[in-house]
């Protein structure tokens, strides 16, 4: 259904308007739906023409009976694509909906200006139907529980990918046709010398060196994968011995998930912004009196905090931090260097910069490095943020410290690679016997160890070989080994292999 | 567009029910349901239908917060507690199942046979249910929309309608008014009646084991019979009608007399199940460990010659426990070597309420 005439012309009313305050966007399309509908189109993750799988429709009962219960209601969904689309909740009121167009065109400008999306599939409703076809053909071809079994481990994996290289192809050759590295001869590694320097000049120890430098190089040139390798679901795609559905499955899961893999990576941000655009152009331009109640109502539900920090409120704050910081010139070395309070408290060059400054922000950074970069001392003492820990004892959170440093270095723990474990593969041949060795980049927290065994199964699955996994409990290296029917770990002494 | 997830949700509803049957013994086992029953469902914690994935460890459970800090401040008690997959972003998956769906499950599983009720069709119930509109009726019955648009169809037609002064005047042809039909269907009426010993050698343990039975009995002769009335006794050395809750938490101590049980039972039965059309389903749990043997043969004369006559089925478990003798099944089977409403069975464990499941309700009575 297509917006009703009031509401096209508020569309376009607010599309002007944040055109004029610079916001820059594809064209956007909406769409009125229902709570059921809406609920659908969010339960297939934004995609109406997404791929079957009983998991949307477990998660289409949870929304919608969430919706009944009145426990949670969507207000709005957007979708990153060229031209974006936004659904709107029918039942929403007037105020409700200007606001959510306000906030869908902040999204717009986000995926299309973000550089962490420019590597994105600008077509994906497309590419999710075209999924659904080859999916359901599948199923005729080798029957729905097989593809329900092989979309589950997809799945599972798809979390391993590499966040740092989004939008690259990573090229490198093919293993089953150059596994030969053809065999130079040994260059001649002394250095022109006369005879009687040449003791001196080359001595044995140095030449030593250098053969064994040459052939570690050469060992890693042999070596699959070549350094170590984050991408998982790509690893696989690449080199393991995968039937027709197993291919097909994982090359589709693995483009869905470098499609949601930014917005994960962006959350606080992507939500800041927006809800930053909502709040400037229904507060500068928008609102009339009489809806300031039912705004400040809305505003006051997104922007509540529960059990943990809300993205949303993170990120609207840390944009007017900025806004206002760079607004006074209250950056940089001169001002963090000054130590005498008064003029800090008084400190405003005037430099007006603040409006430049975050939409610089909106195009470079992501969640870890948004925060890393703008979250200061100040605004954490402000905002009252504080690290608080699970007591198992007295089943409460509680408090642990409001240490700037700690609060921030659990808010960037939380953030890095998606909140996610760094897992790598690091050799496809172990020991020699085509075993998959992975490693886990350990930072003080440990994997959940039930999942972590019989994730590795589902890798081990695909690569017909058996898998290992080396992590870390209680600073103690931890081996997990798993063949694809059972798994097994065991602790094992200092060094990476025994 | 709609058609597609229902499809989904479908398929989901049917996986839940492979699981749900495939771990059926250890719901049983565990009595996880009970206590997640609803009006009409139960919500079913189904963990493994979460997708496993390298993840940390969650029981760490810290985060950073904002505002003060307190309890006050939202900071309370973790709302998963106590479950695996507490924390951020986890939330252990619970399905909403039917009773009816789960009874059917049980069934499946047990291959219980639909039961045959008795006093066949003796109650003809009266039924009515609106079905049409006519022309003719009381004026309690007028539908008002039906009415208002025949009005205006007619005012329309005749050309008196007026959007400027849109007044719409119903004459008495407009008049529309709800129909009903009655239907005659036969009735079963059914009750239970649950007896427990609470006597002091029934421990924690045993009365676990029977309120597991008990739930999953209940269940399945709700799904045979549309009303069930359910009257809850307890005994040790005097018998009592008690609530469903007090059943299940009272603890009290001493003796064993159960024939005061079955003689308050039969009291129920002659007060309120009268006549041919109720089906009657005595269940007694209990240790097995009657006071004296005088004792127990008033209770068997009781059941040959009152309460067998009046029931469709009597079903007596009894409960392995650390002090019972289990003296009492033995006395039963000996009296009634060969009666079909009769039914004892033996529950060592709680592995085994599920085969004495089928003993009870296998006979389709």
């Amino acid at each position: 259904m297509n917006l009703p005439a009031d509401l096209q012309r508020v569309q376009i009313r607010i599309r002007d308007l944040a055109k004029a305050h610079g916001l820059d966007f594809f064209e956007t399309i909406f769409e009125m739906l229902d709570a059921d509908g809406i609920n659908e189109v969010a339960a297939y993750g934004g995609f109406p023409t997404r791929f079957p799988h009983w998991r949307h429709g477990m998660e289409y009962e949870r929304l919608s009976k969430g919706y009944r219960y009145g426990l949670h209601k969507i207000y709005e969904l957007v979708i990153n694509n060229d031209p974006c689309f936004a659904y709107l909740l029918s039942s929403n009121s007037l105020v409700d909906n200007k606001l959510v167009i306000a906030h869908v065109y902040g999204h717009c400008d986000f995926f299309k200006n973000n550089a962490w999306f420019a590597g994105t599939d600008r077509r994906m409703i497309d590419g999710m139907a075209n999924h659904a076809t080859r999916v359901r053909r599948l199923i005729d071809r080798v029957g729905q529980e097989t593809v329900e079994d092989l979309v589950d481990r997809a799945q599972s994996l798809e979390n391993l990918l590499d966040l740092h290289a989004l939008g690259q192809r990573e090229t490198w050759p093919d293993p089953r046709i150059s596994t030969e590295i053809a065999e130079e001869e040994e260059p001649d590694y002394r250095l022109r010398a006369k005879d009687y320097m040449d003791d001196f000049i080359n001595p044995p120890e140095y030449l030593a060196e250098r053969r064994r430098r040459r052939r570690e190089r050469e060992e890693s040139e042999r070596k699959l994968p070549r350094g170590r390798r984050r991408d998982i679901l790509a690893f696989l795609l690449e080199t393991a011995p995968l039937d027709r559905a197993e291919r097909e499955i994982l090359e589709i899961i693995h483009a869905e998930a470098l499609y949601f893999a930014p917005q994960r990576m962006t959350k606080i941000m992507n939500e800041g912004w927006a809800s930053y655009w909502h709040r400037k152009i229904m507060i500068e331009n928008v609102l009339v009196d009489e809806e300031i109640v039912d705004y400040a109502d809305v505003v006051s539900g997104t922007l509540a905090e529960g059990e943990s920090l809300n993205p949303y409120k993170l990120g609207l704050e840390l944009f007017l931090d900025i806004e206002e910081r760079w607004n006074t010139g209250r950056h940089g070395l001169d001002y963090t260097r000054c130590d005498d309070r008064a003029r800090v408290d008084a400190w405003d060059t005037k430099a007006m910069e603040g409006q430049s400054q975050i939409f610089l922000a909106r195009k470079v950074h992501n969640d870890v490095s948004f925060v890393d970069t703008y979250l200061t001392e100040e605004f954490c003492h402000r905002n009252r943020l504080f690290v608080y820990r699970y007591n198992p004892r007295s089943k409460q959170r509680e408090l642990v410290t409001r240490d700037f440093k700690a609060v921030k270095e659990q808010l960037l723990n939380s953030l890095s690679n998606g909140g996610t474990p760094v897992i790598e593969v690091s050799d496809a041949n172990w020991n020699n016997r085509g075993e998959l060795y992975l490693e886990h980049r350990f930072d003080g927290q440990p994997l959940r160890a039930d999942w972590a065994l019989s994730t590795l199964g589902t890798i081990a699955k695909f690569w017909k070989r058996p898998a290992h996994l080396l992590t870390k409990r209680e600073d103690q290296p931890v081996l997990m080994t798993h063949d694809g029917v059972k798994g097994e770990e065991r602790e094992i002494g200092e060094g990476r292999r025994d | 567009m709609v058609n597609r997830i229902h499809k989904d949700q479908q398929r989901f509803r049917q996986i839940v029910r492979g699981r749900i049957r495939r771990d059926l013994r250890r719901y049983v086992r565990d009595g996880e349901l009970l206590g997640r029953q609803g009006k009409d469902a139960v919500s079913i914690p189904i963990p493994e239908i979460e997708l496993p994935r390298f993840t940390f460890d969650s029981g760490q459970g810290s985060g950073v917060g904002r505002g003060d800090g307190n309890p006050a401040d939202g900071q309370g008690q973790d709302p998963g507690e106590g479950e695996a997959g507490e924390g951020e972003g986890q939330h252990l998956i619970e399905v909403e199942v039917k009773l009816e769906d789960l009874a059917k499950i049980l069934g499946e599983e047990l291959a219980l046979p639909d039961i045959k009720p008795r006093g066949h069709a003796s109650v003809v119930a009266d039924h009515d249910k609106y079905t049409g509109i006519r022309r003719v009726g009381p004026e309690s019955l007028r539908h008002f929309k039906r009415t208002f648009k025949e009005a205006l169809k007619r005012q329309i037609a005749m050309g008196l309608w007026n959007p400027e002064r849109p007044v719409i005047i119903p004459v008495k042809d407009d008049r529309r008014y709800r129909s009903y039909e009655t239907k005659r269907q036969p009735e079963f009426r059914a009750a239970i009646i649950h007896m427990m010993d609470v006597s002091g050698s029934m421990g924690s343990e045993q009365k676990e084991i029977v309120r597991i039975q008990a739930f999953w009995i209940d269940t399945w002769l709700r799904h045979q019979y549309k009303d069930i009335v359910t009257v809850y006794i307890v005994h040790d050395a005097v018998a009592k009608e008690v609530s469903q809750h007090d059943f299940f938490h009272l603890r009290e101590s001493g003796g064993t007399k159960i024939s005061s049980a079955y003689e308050l039972a039969l009291g129920i039965m002659r007060e309120r199940f009268r006549g041919e059309e109720w089906n009657i389903y005595p269940f007694h749990f209990s240790d097995g460990d009657n006071w004296s043997g005088k004792d127990t043969n008033l209770c068997v004369d009781l059941l040959r010659q009152e309460i067998l006559p009046r029931c469709n089925l009597f079903c007596y478990g009894q409960v392995k426990s650390a002090y019972g003798s289990g003296q009492f099944k033995r006395d039963l089977d000996l009296a009634f070597p060969a009666e079909d409403r009769l039914v004892t069975s033996a529950i060592a464990d709680r592995d085994a309420i599920l085969p004495s499941i089928r003993d009870f309700l296998g006979k389709g009575r």
